[in-house]
């Protein structure tokens, strides 16, 4: 091996939805500083697999930060304890020898351990599914330059619209509050003229929706902000209460 | 369920509620702080004394008491409410949880404050409005406020409730001052400066100014 | 050399111009009534996936559709970073439909289909249109109007954006669509799904089996149609930009139920990637082509400079691009741009630890940058510092997530030291034969996107991907599946008992216990790792006779090593993704032993695949029209054995000429 640091890892084991889980402890020699964390675990289940062990099962796809697939809560933290990046693009370096990490799944009700570190997000594509659109079928466009957008609209838009739904926000927040995700879908389609049609019936419903998942309300603590990766704003979630109210006051579905 | 209930009994709509009282409550604190202050007057209570008979007879000011009341209820039992459906949203907690990297500890503690206030609103109300309220309703007369102030205050154990719940007023309005706005939707560059300075300066004048009141008649400052 | 009797391109007769709008017009169409009694099964959901399923759903078709990812927006499209290109001539700097065909065309080296290149040019303009309307926000000028920018290999600006996550965004419109039809439950989606096969009955394809991740079942799944959208194959190498879970089990499976693979060798190398920095090593990430616009890529004039790279005077700099491609400078297409890059770094000059890495360097981009704001604001006598600072936030603004991903990578501060970039394996133009319809040799069996071989040649230009996907999905496919499922509405509900469904779940489930009984010593990820070394050094960059000679015995080695001495843990009635990574790693493997005997049989250099006894003098790749003119179609017969059908490749419409950017 390369690296020259040893690791203590406490790392929550379950094997499904219906059983309870709890800890494990392993220890790693050899982390290379440069290893992102990933690249740590995919030596810990190396090691797992050669001591004929189950490997730990972990959600990662792209691993350059933007499928949002990886979801680790590492030491009291999602994606760890640097800002703005998600766990796949958290290196060693930013551990030091000898230290012990805790990682664990996204906790919420609406997010069920599947296995392991793997949790059940579908919550997100069903508030998705309730009105985060243009109902625009193939075909029906216009120019695309025949509708100006102003620059700022349109990087505001755009802001918003880098949300990569990895879930750190639920993850993070003490209400287990999808609001920051929510709002992100909402403000992204409500400041784009193409949103405009739906801008109320997609408020009504995607809040609607989220809210049977089981998320919690929102506090403002601004934990969420503080710890997405793509650091989405605040800002979205006032602008979605005030999608939602000015809708549920002012659209005529009763 | 009718799209009235349908948006209270909502997420953000119960966000909204919380907002709507909060800053209603807040508006109450201005009233009861300024005419409290007037023992600052340091008279006998005698300024002191006509505005409570103005507050507690006038009939405007006692219908709207009958709002502050479900202003308070509401407050309270929507917070109730939002506690137990946050805490659900999460029935397995994390075992290491560092949360202070990235949320200040008074706004994830809005409820333990907001339980904090129930109590002492419990004990203070005890000591003056109830009293004061059954009497009128028995008697037709008022209480001596003043005088009961001066009475109540002489304990230091109450004083240091009353001064206790004036720091866990201070907290809860540090995050909850702000948060309202953020609630009802202002959120805007222009205006976030503003709102985050006039809510940390109410957050500590309000609080100061009753917390300075027990204090006072306890060493005697005013008499 | 004549086109193999068992393959038809059906591409329409007359002129190129009016093909695809002719075919629109006479394609066979199902009505509405009976587009609710076709079912059609989509596997994958990147750009391709994601808007083909939408867009049947909303003509009304049953759309199933299936990812192995826990969402459909996870797709490795998203991943996508520089822009999508379309001929729009918004800069009127000379655009057009035929410049975009014969830009691609030449870009591929000659090596792909007229008709299809042809038709992706003409509706590379409707897919703008159609993302703007779902609420892609591109970037935009300040009037309020879409910008653009340079990519490789063209000389207008056709390429739209979203800062350096155009894929995301425009994935993610893709998703919102087909989350739209999930809500109104046109489309039923299946994440965590992987299709280990195809169903074949009286020789069409009539469904999918597909194991549940989660719970480890494996299901059957019907349709009048199937659609692999399942990406490349890039992964075959191990380490590539391609997504960790990126495979080519769905195309894999289809190819040894009958699809012919074409041009399996044909890999792009992207010529901008972070360097490996170590054996632990799990992936390699994209540096986009679009940092070329304004970087310069450079190494030292002298072997063995370890000087940081700020520190090398400009006159002791090699910008080789520039030197030896002054028409098309830093940006010439990706093959050219890679090898450059590797025939310097094998002479001695590589910078970096590991000596194999070239600079790309912005400095010149924030002098010029500082020096347009100084002008912007009318100052004339800005300090040198200002003009810096100045340029590093333009250069921000355009590039601010690439640079910093590059620092949390490395480490290193890009603003300061330029950066380190080596060519990485990104993309795969081969892929399942297609003809015009896209479908492959099995009838009701059709590809798109990465996952058919069709447009790119052999070589793809920046920017094309996201526009192929697009194309594929919403406006290809839509029309090209009415030829087919008109004659199927006489078919009726297929039933999931029909044998042929017992008998291929009975082979899969056979070859999971297989997979699970064997318990060797050595894990999936290990073999893996082999493969992707053989793959790299004997038909990776550059590929000579006597490597891929010994590569195919070496992959034949590993391949029967892997099945007595494979360790896969757990069981399948559970979540296990090293059970998936076995199936993939063992199809991987098989692939592999593919690319080396199509690399082997092709000999000629062109485009991506380079093969060193085929090359000028000053080292570029020597086509060979004469003789390799032709798709490889390669059909396959049994364990090690292949048969190779040649689809002829006819230009009417281009004149043929060496490539040359100089």
């Amino acid at each position: 091996m390369e690296g020259n640091m040893s690791l203590s890892l406490k790392v929550w084991r379950q094997s499904n939805k219906e059983t309870a889980g709890g800890f494990e402890n392993y220890k790693l020699d050899s982390v290379s500083p440069d290893m992102s964390f990933l690249e740590m675990f995919d030596v810990l289940n190396e090691q797992l697999i050669e001591e004929g062990k189950e490997p730990v099962a972990f959600d990662h796809d792209c691993r350059e930060g933007i499928c949002g697939s990886c979801s680790m809560y590492i030491n009291g933290r999602p994606h760890g304890p640097l800002r703005g990046v998600t766990v796949c693009q958290l290196h060693m370096r930013s551990f030091n020898d000898g230290d012990t990490i805790v990682v664990e799944p996204w906790r919420a009700q609406a997010f069920p351990v599947i296995k392991d570190l793997v949790v059940d997000r579908d919550a997100f594509d069903r508030v998705v599914s309730a009105g985060g659109f243009i109902s625009v079928n193939t075909g029906n466009a216009q120019d695309a330059n025949s509708l100006p957008i102003p620059k700022e609209a349109a990087d505001d838009a755009f802001s918003a619209a880098a949300c990569i739904g990895c879930g750190a926000c639920v993850a993070a927040c003490k209400n287990a509050s999808a609001m920051l995700f929510v709002s992100a879908k909402i403000s992204q389609l409500a400041l784009l003229p193409q949103g405009q049609a739906e801008r109320s019936i997609r408020a009504e419903k995607m809040v609607a929706q989220m809210d049977a998942e089981g998320f919690g309300a929102c506090t403002n603590t601004g934990a969420c902000s503080a710890e997405c990766p793509k650091e989405i704003s605040m800002e979205n979630i006032a602008r979605m209460n005030r999608e939602y109210i000015g809708a549920k006051f002012s659209s005529s579905a009763v | 369920m009718s799209w009235f209930s349908q948006t209270l009994t909502s997420s953000i709509g119960k966000k909204l509620l919380m907002a709507l009282t909060g800053l209603f409550l807040i508006s109450f604190l201005v009233i009861h702080a300024t005419i409290n202050a007037m023992i600052f007057y340091n008279d006998g209570g005698e300024t002191f004394t006509h505005w409570g008979h103005f507050m507690g007879t006038n009939p405007i000011i006692r219908t709207l008491e009958i709002v502050l009341v479900a202003g308070f209820l509401i407050h309270i039992a929507d917070g109730l409410i939002l506690w137990k459906n946050n805490r659900e949203a999460r029935p397995i907690g994390y075992a290491v949880n560092n949360r202070s990297a990235n949320s200040t500890w008074y706004s994830r503690s809005m409820g333990l404050l907001g339980t904090l206030l129930l109590i002492f609103l419990v004990i203070h109300t005890a000591h003056f409005w109830i009293p004061n309220r059954s009497n009128q309703f028995a008697t037709g007369e008022e209480l001596n406020l003043y005088q009961m102030m001066l009475d109540i205050f002489q304990n230091i154990w109450v004083v240091l409730i009353y001064v206790g719940g004036c720091i866990s007023l201070f907290w809860h309005l540090l995050h909850g001052f702000k948060s309202a706005f953020q609630s009802l939707g202002w959120n805007h560059v222009k205006y976030n400066g503003i709102i985050s300075f006039v809510g940390t300066a109410f957050s500590i004048v309000i609080p100061l100014l009753f917390a300075l009141m027990p204090i006072s008649m306890y060493l005697g400052w005013v008499k | 050399m004549a086109t193999s009797s068992r393959l038809d391109a059906k591409v329409p007769q007359g002129p190129l111009e009016t093909k695809w709008s002719k075919y629109r017009s006479s394609v066979p169409l199902v009505n509405p009534a009976n587009k609710r009694n076709l079912d059609i099964i989509v596997v994958g959901t990147g750009l391709a996936g994601a808007s083909a399923a939408a867009t049947l759903a909303e003509l009304g078709y049953a759309v199933k559709a299936f990812c192995f990812q826990d969402s459909p927006r996870r797709a490795h499209s998203i991943a996508a970073q520089g822009g999508i290109n379309a001929a729009k001539n918004y800069q009127n700097d000379g655009d057009s439909v035929y410049r975009l065909f014969y830009d691609t065309i030449k870009g591929g080296d000659y090596r792909s289909r007229e008709g299809n290149v042809h038709r992706l040019a003409e509706v590379s303009g409707s897919i703008i249109d159609q993302c703007v309307a779902a609420g892609v926000p591109f970037a935009r000028e300040y009037g309020g109007l879409l910008s653009n920018r340079s990519f490789g290999g063209t000389q207008v600006q056709r390429t739209f954006y979203a800062a350096g996550q155009t894929g995301q965004q425009l994935l993610l419109g893709a998703y919102s669509g087909l989350q739209r039809q999930v809500g109104m439950g046109t489309v039923k989606m299946y994440n965590r799904h992987e299709m280990l096969d195809i169903v074949n009955i009286d020789g069409k394809c009539r469904g999918i089996i597909a194991r549940n991740l989660v719970t480890g079942e494996l299901e059957r799944h019907a349709a009048h149609a199937v659609l692999l959208c399942s990406g490349g194959y890039g992964n075959v190498f191990y380490l590539s930009t391609n997504a960790m879970g990126s495979n080519v089990t769905a195309a894999w499976k289809a190819h040894k139920r009958g699809a012919f693979f074409g041009n399996p060798c044909f890999t792009q190398i992207h010529p901008t990637c972070i360097p490996v920095s170590g054996e632990h090593q799990s992936k390699l990430t994209l540096m986009s082509e679009s940092l070329r616009n304004d970087g310069r890529i450079w190494v030292p004039k002298a072997k063995n400079d370890t000087r940081p790279g700020n520190e090398i005077p400009e006159e002791e700099r090699d910008y080789y691009l520039e030197r030896r491609y002054p028409a098309f400078g830093n940006l010439v297409p990706r093959d050219i741009a890679s090898r450059a890059a590797k025939e310097r770094c094998d002479a001695g000059y590589g910078v970096g630890s590991s000596k194999l890495a070239v600079f790309l360097d912005f400095a010149a981009a924030v002098e010029r940058y500082g020096k347009a704001e100084a002008n912007k604001n009318n100052i004339h006598n800005a300090s040198d510092s200002d003009i810096i600072a100045w340029g590093k936030a333009v250069v921000k603004e355009k590039y601010g997530n690439l640079f910093d991903m590059y620092k949390q990578i490395t480490g290193e501060d890009p603003y300061q030291v330029p950066m380190r970039i080596y060519p990485a394996v990104h993309y795969t133009m081969g892929g399942l034969w297609v003809d015009y319809n896209l479908m492959t040799t099995v009838p009701g069996l059709y590809a798109l996107g990465e996952a058919n071989f069709s447009d790119h040649g052999a070589n793809r230009l920046g920017a094309s991907a996201l526009m192929q996907g697009l194309a594929d999905g919403y406006f290809v496919i839509p029309y090209t599946i009415g030829s087919y499922l008109s004659n199927e509405i006489r078919t009726g509900k297929i039933s999931t008992e029909h044998e042929a469904f017992v008998k291929t779940e009975q082979e899969v489930r056979e070859r999971i216990e297989k997979l699970l009984k064997i318990q060797g010593k050595t894990s999936p990820e290990v073999f893996h790792r082999r493969l992707g070394k053989i793959m790299w050094d004997k038909c990776g960059m550059a590929r000579n006779e006597q490597g891929l000679k010994e590569a195919i015995i070496e992959i034949r080695q590993l391949r029967e090593e892997f099945w007595s001495d494979v360790k896969v843990m757990g069981t399948a009635t559970y979540f296990n993704p090293e059970l998936d990574k076995a199936n993939r790693v063992a199809d991987f493997i098989e692939l592999g032993e593919l690319m080396c005997i199509d690399a082997l049989t092709r000999n000629e250099s062109c485009g991506g695949h380079f093969r060193e006894e085929y090359q000028t003098e000053e080292g570029e790749a020597m086509r060979d029209d004469e003789n390799f003119m032709f798709v490889s179609a390669w059909e396959h017969k049994g364990p090690e054995e292949w048969e190779l059908h040649k689809e002829e490749l006819i230009y009417e419409n281009i004149k043929i000429a060496q490539r040359s950017y100089k």
